[in-house]
């Protein structure tokens, strides 16, 4: 497609040229025009999920050869995994946000003041688990209608809206907790999400049933489709597609089916409860922005807000709902990190927590100049994240050295987005 | 809402202008913008509307468009006077206006931004099947061949193809009336070629036309009647064949030319 330009267009209006139309659609169909198609697009700026894919493989490869014994243990990779969940849900949330071109530089400590929420009503009433995490989501809508609200209604840049806010929050946290104070978890449930896990079975017949699910729902879009003559890939492409998910699930199922416990006397394997939570909450997003009308118009609204407006989209309802739904899953992140730690305390939420979300969703291909994003990207994105954070860990590198690494990821990533946008610029995509 | 009696040929289709114009006027504060247009815009017919800047073509098809009011004048839509009270009001009649910026997403793919705010849905999920299908249907109406798929980004097209996305965009929602601003103003001369051409079919498949263009090559290949503007005023609103273009270029820059255009006395006012 990148060779889409000038001349070849002036080509193919020459009277007796390309008398179909939509030939393409039909060219694509086979394997060759999809990875013709896949490679023109990365030529052209759009690497997708290429920087995440290769960054989680070196990255792996890395950690492995520097530290053989510890990193690719069953017990490691599971801690990785349940680290990455409070950074990949906070993404999923700065996806939105991105997608408009706008940022949230809030988000982090919001999901600290949601966390002190849950924690203080735990601690301070007897009413069941499930209250408590209301609480905290619904004071995560709140202030992202507030948010929302300041940037949207009355105007003012996001970046100063969350950077005001950012600090803000942070007092309304520390008032809560108490200078110094730390407010223990301790309910089972909520320490549960990220401690405890599936039983062995259930966990297996989930990834089976995940599996099962997602071959059915491409193999049936993709019959819809070639019935009704529709643009669609080659089966194989879908097959390829769905073996890839499969050998990853079921992949990922069987490293934390296996006994991970440091002592022979207790047995510790099987899914945490945080996975499929993640889980859900990326296809309930991802279906809302991929095949509802909503999502559609938010993407419109971060490509072009003009044409977006122009075509009797209510701009200001979608700039005020991605706030809503950053600050949402902040408190749901926060919900998920009060659970790992165990407790809460006035620096929940503060430090590099923004920094590892922004990055997340960067790396994973969201662009920061909005109108390009997927959910998924918080996920593959907070992976790599994640497996820095950890492998830093273990390396025990000193922490000014941790800090450096870490910003100079998210500088590396915001540069390959700049330039990938500045390629698509001149290659016309 | 009756019928008023606008041609003594009341009933034949082709003798009511799809849109009738009458003594509209428009003022922004002091400044008189327009001074008692009227004009007819025929089904099937492309009515080109020329002026020099600054003589009110944007002005009035923002008024059409319904997105400024006017201070009196009377719109007439298939033979009914009509309030064009919003953009809202004029889409819900049928007249679709296609910007210069086009007004594009270049995020989305083609089928995206043809239906951009007006998604076909079955319950809540985008019925993406179905608007596929109309997009490319519309397309084939129109006869565009240069397009390789309907899923292809917006960014990745030419600015001939753009147009001719846009232009469809306003085609699909049954529209009776189009208007082009300058939709030829960026293109080179094959591109130019295929949205001229596009415009024809428009007409030639029954709607009405309203082509804003400076390009007097154009205007004349492919228009059937031609509205000139002079300073807000209609200067001439005549079937193309009954003037020339030294005659068009006349009434663009000074109101009149030989007998047709406004009276001297008030285009010497308006220097």
């Amino acid at each position: 497609m990148s060779s889409n330009t000038l001349p070849t267009t002036t080509s193919e209006q020459e009277p007796g040229g390309a008398a179909s139309g939509f030939e393409g659609d039909r060219t694509a169909d086979s394997v060759g025009g999809v990875v013709r198609a896949y490679l023109d697009r990365v030529r052209g700026g759009d690497l997708g999920a290429l920087p995440a894919v290769l960054g989680i493989v070196v990255l792996g490869i890395l950690f492995t050869i520097l530290r053989p014994d510890t990193f690719l243990t069953p017990l490691n990779l599971t801690n990785l995994l349940v680290q990455a969940v409070p950074i990949t849900v906070l993404a999923m949330g700065l996806v939105f946000v991105l997608l408009l071109g706008e940022i949230d530089l809030s988000a982090g400590v919001v999901s600290g003041v949601c966390a002190a929420v849950l924690a203080q009503v735990l601690a301070e009433t007897s009413v069941p688990w499930w209250v408590a995490v209301l609480a905290a989501i619904a004071t995560g809508v709140l202030i992202g209608v507030f948010t929302g609200g300041l940037v949207g209604i009355v105007g003012i840049p996001s970046f100063v809206v969350t950077l005001a806010l950012f600090l803000g929050w942070q007092g309304v946290t520390l008032k809560l907790i108490g200078q110094g104070g730390t407010v223990p978890v301790r309910d089972p449930v909520i320490n549960g999400i990220s401690n405890k896990t599936l039983p062995l079975a259930l966990g297996w017949a989930l990834a089976v049933l995940v599996v099962l699910l997602y071959a059915a729902l491409q193999l049936n879009r993709w019959r819809r489709q070639r019935a009704r003559d529709l643009a669609h890939q080659p089966l194989i492409i879908v097959v390829a597609r769905i073996a890839l998910i499969a050998v990853v699930v079921l992949g990922v199922t069987a490293v934390l089916s296996i006994d991970r416990a440091l002592s022979a006397v207790v047995d510790l394997a099987g899914v945490p409860y945080a996975i499929p939570i993640v889980l859900v909450l990326l296809l309930v997003l991802t279906f809302l922005l991929g095949r509802t009308g909503y999502g559609r118009h938010v993407y419109a609204v971060g490509g072009n807000a003009e044409a977006a407006r122009r075509a009797g989209i209510d701009v200001t309802r979608i700039r005020v709902s991605v706030f809503v739904i950053g600050s949402t899953m902040a408190a749901i992140s926060g919900i998920m990190a009060a659970s790992r730690l165990g407790s809460v305390t006035p620096g929940s939420g503060a430090g590099n927590t923004l920094l590892y979300a922004v990055g997340a969703a960067v790396i994973g291909g969201t662009s920061l100049f909005g109108g390009r994003g997927r959910v998924r990207d918080a996920v593959l994105g907070g992976l790599v994240v994640a497996i820095i954070a950890n492998g830093l860990g273990l390396l025990g590198v000193e922490a000014y050295l941790n800090f450096l690494i870490t910003g100079g990821v998210l500088l590396l990533a915001a540069s390959v987005d700049a330039l990938a946008r500045r390629r698509a610029a001149a290659t016309g995509h | 809402m009756s019928v008023p009696p606008a041609s003594p040929h009341d009933g034949s289709p082709a003798d009511v202008p799809t849109l009738e114009l009458r003594g509209v006027n428009k003022s922004f504060g002091v400044i008189q913008v327009l001074h008692d247009v009227a004009m007819k815009v025929y089904s099937g017919k492309v009515t080109a509307l020329v002026g020099d800047n600054g003589a009110g073509k944007s002005t009035l098809i923002k008024s059409i468009a319904g997105i400024h009011g006017t201070d009196s004048g009377e719109f007439l839509f298939e033979g009914r006077p009509v309030q064009l009270g919003g953009p809202r009001v004029a889409a819900g009649l049928g007249i679709e206006v296609v910007y210069q910026d086009l007004a594009l997403a270049d995020n989305l793919d083609v089928v995206q931004n043809m239906f951009l705010g007006r998604e076909r849905k079955n319950g809540i999920v985008l019925d993406e099947a179905s608007m596929e299908q109309a997009a490319k249907e519309t397309l084939t109406r129109l006869s565009v061949r240069t397009l390789k798929s309907v899923r292809q980004l917006v960014a990745s097209l030419s600015g001939g193809q753009r147009q001719t996305v846009a232009i469809a965009k306003a085609v699909l929602w049954e529209s009776k009336l189009v208007i082009l601003d300058e939709p030829t103003a960026a293109l080179g001369v094959a591109q130019t070629r295929q949205v001229l051409d596009l415009v024809r079919r428009l007409a030639d498949n029954g709607h009405a036309v309203i082509f804003i263009s400076h390009n007097m090559v154009d205007v004349f290949e492919v228009a059937d009647r031609i509205c000139a503007l002079y300073l807000g005023r209609v200067a001439a609103d005549v079937p193309i064949s009954e003037v020339d273009r030294s005659q068009v270029i006349e009434l663009i820059t000074a109101g009149r030319s030989g007998n047709l255009g406004i009276a001297p006395a008030v285009a010497d006012a308006g220097v």
